[in-house]
């Protein structure tokens, strides 16, 4: 090990990140082998998603092990905040793209089409009015209903939001030096996640077999699920992550002053948290 | 395993062999590596635009079909843009930050092996769809739906290298921003920091804010062809030119990610060789600021004839033209920066100087192309093409030789052969202009880009071009040689280097210790 300005802590050779690549790599040449029809593509997609698991558990095991060995100094806890706090902004920009896409469709491209471009109505789908939710003017994927916002995404709001308040009480818990509350509003937090979860996988099926609302259901149903379904994602990921950050509260990690690991968690917390308040105007209740 | 090449006490971690480049964390190796990466994507992008150039070297179909040849086209240019331009500057990034700001090393290393480790898997993924069946993608690499949907096999593979292309890039920009703001020594404030350091620090927040959107424009792209949806079905309420919406929000930032870190190198150069300090610092990193603000603001420059209601063909050129101001600034102040000052031409300036007069033309061409009305007639020729080649190859691609001539004596140790520089200098300068300002006329006399056949009326200049290509690429094996001598010899270079280079990395050795600055440096 060798240290500078204070001990700021570079490591010397690392396995995980080539390990990491070899597992991407494989994880999504088998996705594209299956998605050309190529039966071996499934196994490789287990492959890599089997060594990508061990990369991340390699990985996080070192840096905690490194963590909780007192090697990081302040300069390293503020190098790591940096590097989430952008990470999380690259997020953003990932939502961005699609909100943008539901944007364009549903303020320009739709009207357009539907008459506001007399050329384009004309020359494409003569007498088509445009309207909102709708799946073109071909009528792609046939006729479907939509979740009225008042229902389970309104109890999903509610969830989510609480899990901001829960989370929040976990960290004053951290704070005060109160492992026991510390503990109990995690478990709180990743119940909340989880039930949103349970409820979110509830109005998919729903969807899918009652409303014949499906990715399919042309520019709605496109925007609707992929927007949803990357913030379900996201919140499966928080939620795996809450669960480690509990597990390490547990086994006693952290301290009042020094715990990085649970403030990122919480701020992707947090992060999923506004993406799903953005997702509840401009997807249901608008 | 002591390999006994430093005078550093701190050398006991060199790993022996080649596995100390696989499993390396120090920002000295991953920028290496990333250089000689991109080096070698050079070569390679290289040879496609040489297939392209004997191609046109005749109207009619030569040599290959052209189906091949529009894979060549949208090949070299992924190959250049993601695999040997932006890897370029990231290495330079790698070795010069650190050094730069008088840090040890970048603040996460272990991510930057992993956001270098990922490329070469990224582009073995995306060169082998050349291999497969219906061939690779041949769209263009802008990939516009309905057409690139048609792509074959090759289709999900090419998403897919894009996706980790842009997990590499947002895992490097977020080590240079981090390190910038977290690792300066004390005293090295950011108004003293180096331009380079600046306009690095710019663009990589640039690629933060935009390869995420690449990242879901392919994503949609993916799901329309193997999941029904309709984003850019009109038939489902969604539109096509909605990606190119998308697509540009992310490749217009992209023209800047690829310049502005040249701006960086040109603005470290010219001072050294002209051996007055940089004029005008401040308007220097303010112009850059403002670039990047408005490079969010002018994308749909790029789709004027795709159909847009005027006021947005109005907004987009009227924002377009505004960038000439923050440029011109520079522009400006790297032409006072020599005024009167006591210049000498070694290489590194060669290619500064050249880059400042020749991204200019480039410059100027991008100008005319903002016009909306002018476009009309532009759009989709040899004209663009030309625009684009003048700022990339004689702008980006120029910097990235200046800065490999002038840090490499650091780098490495040895002086390069100053006269074999200048002669690569000189043939570079001569066959790049052979091949890209003909060009310009074939575009303005209305020859399409992209196709491989064209009228005869075309067929004299597109002769001058191939030639001054095949010039051009050859030599650039002169590049290589003069790299790979230097690297293995050569005269003993002094820690300075250059009688008029400023900076923390010139008061370290040549070359420089395995761990930069172990004790911060004072900052006068």
């Amino acid at each position: 090990m060798s240290e500078a300005h204070g001990g700021y802590y570079i490591p010397h050779g690392t396995t995980w990140p080539i390990i990491g690549s070899i597992g991407l790599t494989t994880l999504l040449a088998g996705a594209a082998s299956l998605l050309n029809g190529a039966s071996v593509g499934s196994a490789m997609m287990f492959a890599g998603v089997a060594i990508m698991l061990l990369m991340l558990f390699g990985w996080f095991g070192t840096v905690i092990r490194e963590s909780e060995g007192g090697m990081y100094n302040a300069q390293v806890d503020k190098s790591f905040r940096w590097g989430m706090a952008w990470f999380i902004f690259s997020e953003v920009m990932f939502f961005a793209a699609f909100f943008g896409a539901l944007y364009y469709a549903r303020v320009l491209a739709v009207p357009w089409l539907g008459g506001g471009d007399e050329v384009t109505n004309q020359m494409l789908w003569n007498g088509w009015q445009a309207a909102w939710p709708t799946n073109g003017p071909a009528d792609i994927g046939g006729e479907f209903e939509t979740i009225p916002a008042w229902g389970i995404p309104a109890i999903n709001t509610l969830l989510l939001l609480s899990s901001g308040v829960t989370v929040t009480f976990a960290h004053w818990a951290l704070k005060k030096n109160n492992r026991g509350a510390l503990v109990l509003w995690l478990i709180a937090t990743v119940a909340l996640g989880a039930t949103f979860l349970g409820l979110q996988a509830k109005e998919y099926i729903h969807a899918y077999h009652e409303l014949n609302l499906t990715l399919g259901s042309g520019i709605y149903g496109s925007t609707f699920f992929m927007l949803t379904g990357f913030h379900g994602m996201h919140v499966t990921i928080g939620a795996i992550m809450l669960t480690i950050i509990t597990l390490r509260a547990m086994k006693g990690h952290f301290t009042p002053d020094r715990h990085f690991a649970f403030e990122a968690v919480a701020w992707y917390w947090h992060f999923v948290d506004v993406v799903w308040l953005g997702l509840f105007i401009f997807v249901y209740v608008l | 395993m002591n390999t006994a090449t430093t005078h550093d006490a701190h050398h006991e971690e060199h790993q022996g062999g080649l596995l100390r480049w696989v499993f390396t964390t120090n920002h000295k190796d991953i920028g290496t590596l990333y250089l000689l990466f991109a080096l070698l994507m050079f070569i390679v992008g290289g040879a496609m635009a040489m297939i392209i150039r004997a191609e046109l070297f005749q109207p009619g179909l030569q040599f290959v079909d052209p189906q091949f040849f529009n894979s060549m086209t949208t090949m070299h240019a992924l190959v250049m843009i993601f695999g040997a331009v932006m890897p370029a500057f990231v290495g330079l990034a790698n070795w010069l930050i650190p050094m730069m700001i008088g840090a040890p090393d970048m603040a996460l290393p272990r991510m930057n092996n992993w956001s270098f480790w990922i490329l070469p898997f990224a582009f073995t993924m995306l060169l082998s769809t050349l291999f497969m069946e219906g061939g690779g993608p041949a769209g263009g690499w802008t990939l516009y739906p309905p057409l690139v949907l048609q792509t074959g096999n090759a289709f999900p593979f090419v998403i897919f290298s894009i996706h980790l292309m842009g997990i590499s890039s947002i895992m490097g920009a977020i080590n240079v921003i981090v390190t910038i703001v977290n690792m300066r020594a004390p005293g090295m404030t950011l108004m003293k920091m180096p331009l380079f350091v600046w306009t690095w620090l710019i663009t990589a927040y640039l690629l933060i804010a935009v390869m995420p959107v690449l990242a879901g424009a392919v994503t949609m792209l993916l799901t329309d062809r193997f999941f029904d949806t309709s984003f850019f079905n009109a038939a489902g309420g969604g539109d096509p030119v909605m990606f190119q919406h998308i697509f540009w929000f992310f490749g217009h930032p992209e023209v800047y990610i690829l310049i502005l870190p040249a701006f960086g190198i040109v603005s470290q150069i010219i001072p050294t060789f002209a051996r007055k300090p940089l004029f005008g610092y401040s308007s220097m990193v303010y112009a850059t600021a403002s670039i990047a603000f408005l490079s969010f603001i002018v994308w749909a420059h790029h789709m004027f004839t795709v159909g847009m209601p005027l006021a947005g063909e109005l907004f987009f050129m009227y924002a377009t033209m505004l960038i000439a101001v923050p440029t011109g600034v520079k522009v400006f102040n790297w032409v006072s920066t020599m005024w009167k000052g006591a210049m000498t031409f070694e290489t590194p300036m060669l290619f500064a100087v050249g880059f400042v007069v020749m991204f200019t033309i480039g410059g100027f061409s991008g100008l005319m192309l903002a016009i909306a009305p002018v476009d009309f007639q532009y759009h989709d020729t040899y004209f663009v093409v030309a625009h684009f080649h003048y700022v990339l190859v004689t702008g980006a691609v120029f910097a990235i030789m200046g800065a490999t001539y002038y840090w490499l004596p650091k780098w490495t140790g040895h002086m390069y052969d100053e006269r074999l520089g200048k002669l690569h200098f000189w043939l570079s300068a001569i066959f790049v202009n052979i091949l890209f300002f003909p060009q310009h006329f074939l575009g303005l006399a209305g020859m399409p880009r992209r196709i491989p056949d064209y009228s005869i009326q075309f067929t004299e200049f597109n002769q001058i071009s191939s030639i001054g290509g095949f010039a051009f690429g050859l030599t650039q094996l002169l590049f290589v040689y003069i790299v790979i001598k230097t690297i293995r010899g050569g005269a003993r270079a002094t820690d300075r280097v250059w009688e008029g280079a400023h900076g923390l990395e010139w008061t370290l050795p040549s070359p420089p210790p395995y761990h930069s600055f172990q004790t911060a440096p004072e900052i006068k």
